[in-house]
């Protein structure tokens, strides 16, 4: 087991996973993208995106093994299996690129988003914002007379069904921090 | 530092051009002797020299250029290396580093500007890290799937002493994978014991792989008796002169070779990328074959056509392991089915794809190139060309016996690329016989390296297909656009005898074929530079031609009817 919770050698298995069925349909997958910490690769891992036309949904990317100099990039993306593979491949090629997971295809995988909504109002829609975060249990981490910050994390669509309920009471502003994901169980 | 740096890379000749930011690199090139600087004209032409340099040797052509606008001036070279995979390693100079944000006076983010147009690049900040960025820069643009690197250099990093280190290839992390894997190796070699109608469908990474590569493939194909064709890039990689040899294939590729693809049943491609020149329509290419495809490269794979059995490796280990496989399971292949294959092919060969009208007027460029082969064909030959018809007609009418004797810019079809890589060429091969075959218009884009040519005393022959028109756009408006021929003559051409003669060149015009021959032989027999201004047929089409949008077996062969044969949708992929 390598420290960054990965297993070694999946890459040849499964980003590279060359016999693709070649389907118009398109798919969401989740890449862990481990990479050397230098300056610019975030800006090359970008670079590929745009200059190839592929969608980012979501990305976020942090050093997570500082004495080994390596940053995990979490992207989101979708396509169909070809341009997925395609993507993978074109991740592998980047020179400081160290190993691309599909996490979608490797197995299941546990995916967090953190997200903070401000939520302006009074009276009884204050009072539902209060209870339906309670529910989703997000916190409260800055409060006004007519105001709340609230902090809540999870999968992106538990998010996404907070923001919603949000909205008609009075959601102001949104900051999310993208998707983090991992492999379950080891 | 860093030309010891290069010594230690084997270095011997580097192309380059000095400015402010680079003069601590000059200084130290000035105080020794072992590598050779070859001054350019223009920043393009020093990486074009060290494609052609690096495309007839093998090894990785150098580059040093000044910041700013001399990094700019290499960007087209550093884009034309990375389509055409060619090895170069290009060191840039740069404001110091506690000037850099600032707008500084040639200052360019030099490493953002060529990031998405080289393989990988460096900027270099901390001394201690300079010797060992340039070993690891070696490493990366020689090794895999090869490709132009560029490591930007601060002028305080140049002048500070920092902690020298030897090359250590083997502590670097890029690893790529050589060995193809062998249970798809096996299913393939078990693919050609039963395949009727078999084809190598080869390209550049025949060449990228090394001379054993196609020392490997002719074996290969000799001991099985397949057809062979290549892309442009691969051409030499099998000799021209072989039985098995259909000729190039592609867009202006002959008819057996298309055909061929189109018709087979089992097609083996080996480091070649089903570039759009190559497919036509993709979703009519080769619809009844088994597909097979060799790169090093994964994303080569399945990124235009879906291939039924990949094989990610080197191709010299992997035809090695290929033939390892072939043999110890007893040689087999279907002889019965491949003889009325190869019947069928010899039928193909009668259409006689090539021939055009002779004429005794004028010179037809055909011509032009039947007897530059004929007068050249046993010299120690090498050959670069510029971008257009002549392009094409070079590569049907001249023939490769050998890998790395044709440097062309494939890829990025890169008008200008054809004269700096005949000097990167000679430089490299100084007895050898150096032709680059031109259009006057490329040629024009890069004429100023006539000046290196004749300071260094290179005996390299330009030889200009002058059609005075850009004949290859010309020949598209009158194919796709009403003949109205917007914007494709070359007007106010120079006097190439006189212009020749300026830098202190030799000059030859001939318009008459009757005196073709003679002054091929004057240009052959001249040591120096020469310009060669072949005046000839100026409305000539180049086929046979796979019209935009359409599949292999709609190719047209001839000036008969080619009106309206392209589609508005075949009309966008030009
Ligand atoms: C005007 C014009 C017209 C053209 N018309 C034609 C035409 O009619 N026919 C034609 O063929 N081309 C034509 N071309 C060229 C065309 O655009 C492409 O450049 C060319 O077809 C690509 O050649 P290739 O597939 O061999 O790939 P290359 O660009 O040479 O790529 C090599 C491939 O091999 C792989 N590789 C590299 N090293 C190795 C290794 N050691 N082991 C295994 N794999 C390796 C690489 O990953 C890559 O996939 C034309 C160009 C121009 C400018
Ligand atoms: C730098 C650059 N600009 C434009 C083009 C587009 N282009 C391709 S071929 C061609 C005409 C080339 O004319 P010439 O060199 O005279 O060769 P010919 O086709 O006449 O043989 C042009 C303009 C290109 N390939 N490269």
């Amino acid at each position: 087991m390598s420290p960054l919770h990965i297993k070694k050698g999946a890459t040849s298995h499964s980003a590279y996973n060359l016999r693709s069925t070649f389907s118009d349909v398109e798919e969401r997958h989740t890449l862990a993208v481990l990479v050397e910490n230098e300056p610019g690769v975030l800006a090359r891992v970008i670079g590929l995106f745009s200059g190839r036309g592929y969608n980012i949904e979501s990305l976020t990317v942090a050093e997570v093994d500082h004495t080994g100099h390596r940053s995990r990039i979490t992207i989101v993306t979708t396509g169909t299996p070809q341009v997925i593979e395609q993507i993978k491949a074109q991740l592998g090629r980047i020179v400081t690129v160290h190993e691309v997971h599909d996490l979608t295809v490797e197995g299941r995988t546990v995916e967090r988003e953190l997200a903070m909504m401000k939520v302006n109002g009074q009276g009884d829609k204050r009072v539902e914002a209060l209870r339906i975060a309670e529910i989703f249990r997000a916190n409260v981490v800055d409060s006004t007379l007519s105001s709340f910050v609230f902090e809540i994390t999870g999968a992106p669509d538990k998010i996404d069904a907070f923001a919603d309920l949000m909205r008609p009471l009075g959601l102001a502003e949104m900051a999310r921090t993208g998707v983090a994901a991992l492999l379950r169980g080891d | 530092m860093v030309i010891q740096a290069l010594k230690d890379q084997g270095v011997d000749t580097v192309f380059g051009y000095p400015g402010g930011a680079v003069l601590p690199i000059y200084d130290e090139l000035f105080q020794q002797n072992e590598i050779r600087h070859i001054l350019v004209r223009h920043e393009q032409g020093a990486v074009h020299a060290a494609e052609g340099y690096a495309r007839s040797t093998g090894k990785p052509g150098v580059v040093i250029v000044t910041s700013g606008p001399g990094a700019t001036n290499a960007v087209t070279g550093l884009t034309d290396a990375l389509l055409d995979s060619i090895p170069i390693v290009v060191f840039t100079g740069q404001v110091p580093t506690f000037l850099i944000g600032s707008d500084a006076f040639q200052e360019a983010d030099t490493v953002g500007i060529t990031r998405p147009c080289t393989k990988h690049n460096w900027l270099v900040k901390d001394p201690d890290r300079l010797s060992g960025t340039i070993h690891e820069a070696f490493h990366v643009a020689t090794t895999g799937r090869p490709g132009p690197v560029l490591v930007d250099i601060p002028k305080d990093v140049q002048f500070a002493s920092g902690a020298y280190q030897k090359p250590a290839p083997e502590k670097s992390y890029y690893k790529p994978q050589v060995k193809g894997d062998r249970e798809a190796i096996t299913e393939l070699v078990a693919a050609m014991e039963t395949a009727k109608k078999p084809v190598f469908y080869t390209g550049g990474g025949v060449i990228n792989s090394g001379p054993a590569a196609s020392m490997l493939l002719r074996e290969l194909v000799d001991a099985t008796g397949f057809p062979i064709t290549s892309t442009l890039m691969g051409l030499g990689a099998y000799p021209a002169s072989g039985k098995n040899w259909l000729g190039m294939l592609g867009m202006h590729g002959l008819y057996e070779a298309n055909m061929a693809m189109h018709d087979c049943d089992l097609m083996i491609n080996i480091g070649a990328r089903f570039d759009d020149r190559i497919t036509g329509r993709v979703d009519a290419f080769s619809p009844r074959s088994l597909k097979a495809h060799i790169d090093i490269d994964p994303s080569s794979i399945n990124k235009v056509i879906h291939v039924d059995i990949p094989i990610v490796g080197d191709v010299a280990h992997v035809l090695e392991d290929i033939l390892t496989i072939w043999k110890s399971r007893g040689r087999k292949t279907n002889a019965e089915g491949v003889a009325r294959w190869q019947a069928k092919i010899a039928e193909w060969r009668k259409v006689d794809c090539l021939r055009y009208k002779p004429s005794t007027g004028t010179i037809k460029p055909q011509y032009a190139l039947e007897r530059l082969e004929a007068l050249t064909r046993d010299r120690d030959r090498y050959i670069t060309t510029e971008v257009g018809q002549h392009q094409m007609w070079a590569a049907q009418f001249l023939n490769f016996e050998d890998p790395n004797r044709w440097m062309t810019s494939g890829g990025l079809g890169t008008m200008g690329y054809g004269f700096p890589a005949s000097i990167g060429v000679q430089i490299a091969h100084p007895e050898a016989l150096v032709i680059n075959v031109a259009g006057e218009a490329s040629w024009l884009m890069n004429m100023q390296e006539l000046g290196t040519a004749a300071q260094f005393r290179l005996p390299v022959k330009q030889f200009i297909l002058n059609n005075e028109r850009l004949g290859m756009v010309r020949q598209w408006q009158e194919l796709l656009h009403g003949e109205r021929y917007s914007h494709s003559w070359s007007e106010s051409l120079p006097d190439f005898v006189k212009l020749a003669d300026a830098f202190g060149a030799k000059g030859i015009l001939c318009s008459d074929p009757k005196d073709l021959d003679d002054a091929i032989m004057e240009m052959l027999n001249h040591d120096g530079p020469v310009v060669f201004d072949c005046l000839v047929e100026k409305h000539e089409n180049c086929f046979p031609m796979i019209p935009s949008g359409k599949a292999h077996n709609e190719m047209l062969l001839g000036e008969a009817d080619t009106q309206g044969v392209i589609d508005s949708t075949g009309a966008a992929l030009v």
